[in-house]
């Protein structure tokens, strides 16, 4: 076709209409890949590098505590006459004649106490237990707090007035005489279930364990629940929970899809800074004489006992101190990134 | 307000009555008694103590005449310290602890507002980084840790302060230290990251922008309204403080109410474990009051309700 110089049509060439090649698409498009929830929570998890460091920190304590004293060649209970009280890296008259004789004696990196027994594989045992009450109790404490502080938030009412009156009450009596006297009340009835045929475990396990636990639960449940009464409340008003009411889901239904899992972010977070607390309470009572039963230790009695010789074998007692003083700060910086990570009012 | 007042008292004298109520009965479900421990005595001898202190009456009704007692302002005699009565007992023991107690949370204020407010303001330079690392650090480490630390370098290692006691101001030196060491941290903790919250506010931007220097501006914006949260902690923290922590009390030996709690609780003093835990209980409710009325003092926009 003859084109008009003048002619204001645009000059076409049949070039133009190839179709476009899968690489030419592609420059077109402008959106990214979605990102969920988890992975944008979790690259920012990741850039932290305190966050990090400390969750570097947390993995190895946690194997040093739960797998390296299955290949350690002393145990916990294990007490080595004539090695009492050793320094850290010192050898009883006995050992030292058994290297003589070319065996490989293995070292007491931290000495012995002054029952002759190995303090460092003491001190992992310890810290197995404290890291165990930590997450076990602090488990417990996250089903419960997030079961009752949902109830409370979501049917409002009476419900709800019942239940923050009795969380009011539970902050107001000194936790400390409720933990005495629940462990009191506990070790009877623990001991009674234990001669009880199927309930041997709890003597495995150890009455004084499960009373802490059942303590902890019984006590520490009140924070979660406040926590996330205080979410729920708001989430419940939104236009997603009223759709589901809607469409027949029923309450629990709702609780469960739509209202706890979008406080996912505080419940981990909370969760994580519980961990810490929950150490921390447990070596207090251990410290009180009220933890874990001999010959088992927890960190907390580790410390305590080395007071009483702290003129002599200080060292006795920086080791557990060290470590539980770690342990807990790694917690709380890890429960600070990832709040930092997930909590979606942080996000700007 | 003095309506508001009144309501809040009305209230905390129900929940006084509550904590009474459950600590009574908690107390004596727990299996054992005040008699039942150490040497064993003749059943004779046991239930004419029982007698004596109305032990062999029905729970409800030793209930019923603990409480009227307990309003007359009569809170009964020890079961285990013959002669002594709970209220001279609390009346010795409480001034030691409020006094170790009282100069902790002076220190704590005293260190842990300044702080905060120097890391908020030089936010990401080293000055910030170290109270950072310093507060993370003091949140971590359990009392008991600190005060076995103090007891090893300063009293036992250096010799500079006496280990036990408390008679001259020596011996408050590692108590205040040991009492003071978290609260600063978290009080450090809440102003950085509330000051954070208010430097960021248009009206500190205003306030600059209208000509108000620095330190006005500090201190009368900034500083009023990034107290509040702070003021919220430090009231449940002055009571736990002002009745005694029993670790530091049992490690320096000080002879303070956190102590004589314990010991009455693993002893089953029950008129000393209710004396005890109604006026610790008194003192939270309390300042929980206080805590509301500074809070409406410090920030008039807070309705009161």
């Amino acid at each position: 076709m003859k084109s008009n110089p003048l002619s204001f049509q645009s000059k076409l060439n049949p070039d133009d209409f190839v179709l476009a090649t899968a690489e030419e698409k592609e420059s077109l498009v402008v959106m990214r890949e979605s990102v969920s929830f988890w992975k944008d929570g979790l690259r920012r998890l990741v850039k932290n590098k305190v966050a990090m460091a400390s969750l570097i920190v947390i993995v190895i304590v946690m194997i040093f505590s739960f797998i390296v004293p299955a290949f350690y060649p002393y145990t916990y209970e294990t007490q080595i006459r004539g090695s009492e009280n050793l320094a850290p890296m010192e050898y009883s008259a006995e050992e030292l004649a058994r290297k003589e004789a070319g065996e490989d004696v293995f070292p007491h990196f931290l000495g012995t106490d002054k029952l002759g027994r190995d303090y460092a594989i003491r001190i992992m045992m310890g810290s197995r237990i404290s890291l165990l009450v930590g997450l076990i109790a602090t488990a417990i404490i996250l089903v419960i707090g997030s079961v009752v502080g949902s109830i409370a938030a979501f049917f409002g009412g009476w419900i709800d007035l019942v239940i923050m009156r009795v969380v009011d009450i539970i902050y107001t009596i000194p936790d400390i005489l409720l933990i005495v006297l629940l462990s009191f009340a506990l070790k009877d009835t623990l001991e009674g279930l234990a001669t009880i045929p199927g309930f041997g475990w709890v003597q495995v396990v150890g009455t004084n364990l499960i009373s802490i636990f059942i303590v902890f639960a019984l006590l520490y449940w009140v924070g979660m629940a406040r926590m996330v009464r205080s979410q729920i409340l708001m989430l419940k008003e939104n236009e997603y929970v009223t759709a589901a009411r809607a469409l027949g889901a029923t309450s629990g239904r709702i609780i469960k899809k739509h209202l706890l899992t979008n406080c996912i972010g505080t419940l981990i977070v909370t969760t994580t800074l519980q961990i810490p607390s929950s150490i921390f309470t447990e070596s207090f009572l251990s410290f009180l004489g009220l933890g874990v039963a001999v010959p088992l230790p927890s960190l907390g009695s580790l410390a305590s006992e080395a007071i009483n010789g702290l003129n002599t074998y200080p060292y006795l007692l920086f080791a557990p101190a060290l470590l539980i003083s770690l342990i807990i700060l790694s917690f709380n910086l890890l429960g600070d990134g990832l709040r930092d990570a997930f909590d979606p009012k942080l996000k700007n | 307000m003095i309506k508001y007042i009144i309501k809040r008292l009305v209230l905390a004298f129900v929940t006084i009555f509550t904590v009474a109520t459950l600590t009574f009965f908690l107390m004596n479900m727990v299996p054992g008694g005040p008699f039942l421990s150490e040497k064993a005595i003749s059943p004779k001898a046991q239930a004419a103590l029982e007698a004596k202190y109305g032990l062999d009456k029905p729970l409800f009704q030793q209930y019923l005449t603990y409480i009227s007692d307990a309003m007359h302002g009569d809170f009964g005699d020890s079961l285990k310290q013959r002669g002594r009565t709970v209220s001279s007992i609390i009346a010795t023991k409480f001034p030691v602890s409020a006094r170790v107690g009282g100069v902790s949370i002076i220190v704590a204020l005293c260190f842990g507002i300044p702080l905060g407010c120097i890391a908020a303001l030089n936010r990401g330079k080293p000055v910030d980084n170290i109270i950072s690392v310093l507060s993370t650090c003091g949140i971590a480490v359990p009392s008991f840790v600190i005060c076995t630390v103090l007891m090893y370098f300063l009293g036992v290692h250096l010799g500079w302060f006496p280990t036990f006691g408390l008679t001259s101001w020596k011996h408050y030196v590692m108590p205040v230290i040991a009492l003071s060491f978290y609260p600063t941290a978290y009080i450090m903790r809440l102003m950085r990251s509330s000051m954070l919250d208010v430097l960021g506010q248009d009206y500190m931007r205003t306030a600059r922008a209208k000509g108000l220097s620095q330190f006005v501006s500090l201190f009368k914006h900034a500083l009023r309204n990034a107290i509040l949260p702070v003021i919220t902690y430090v009231g449940p923290m002055t009571a736990y403080t002002l009745t005694g922590s029993f670790i530091v009390e049992k490690i320096f030996t000080i002879p303070g109410l956190g102590g004589e709690f314990i010991g009455s609780i693993t002893n089953r003093d029950y008129t000393v474990i209710m004396g005890t835990t109604i006026f610790l209980a008194t003192i939270m409710v309390f300042m929980n009051v206080i805590v509301d009325i500074v809070y409406k003092l410090v920030d008039p926009r807070i309705k009161l309700k």
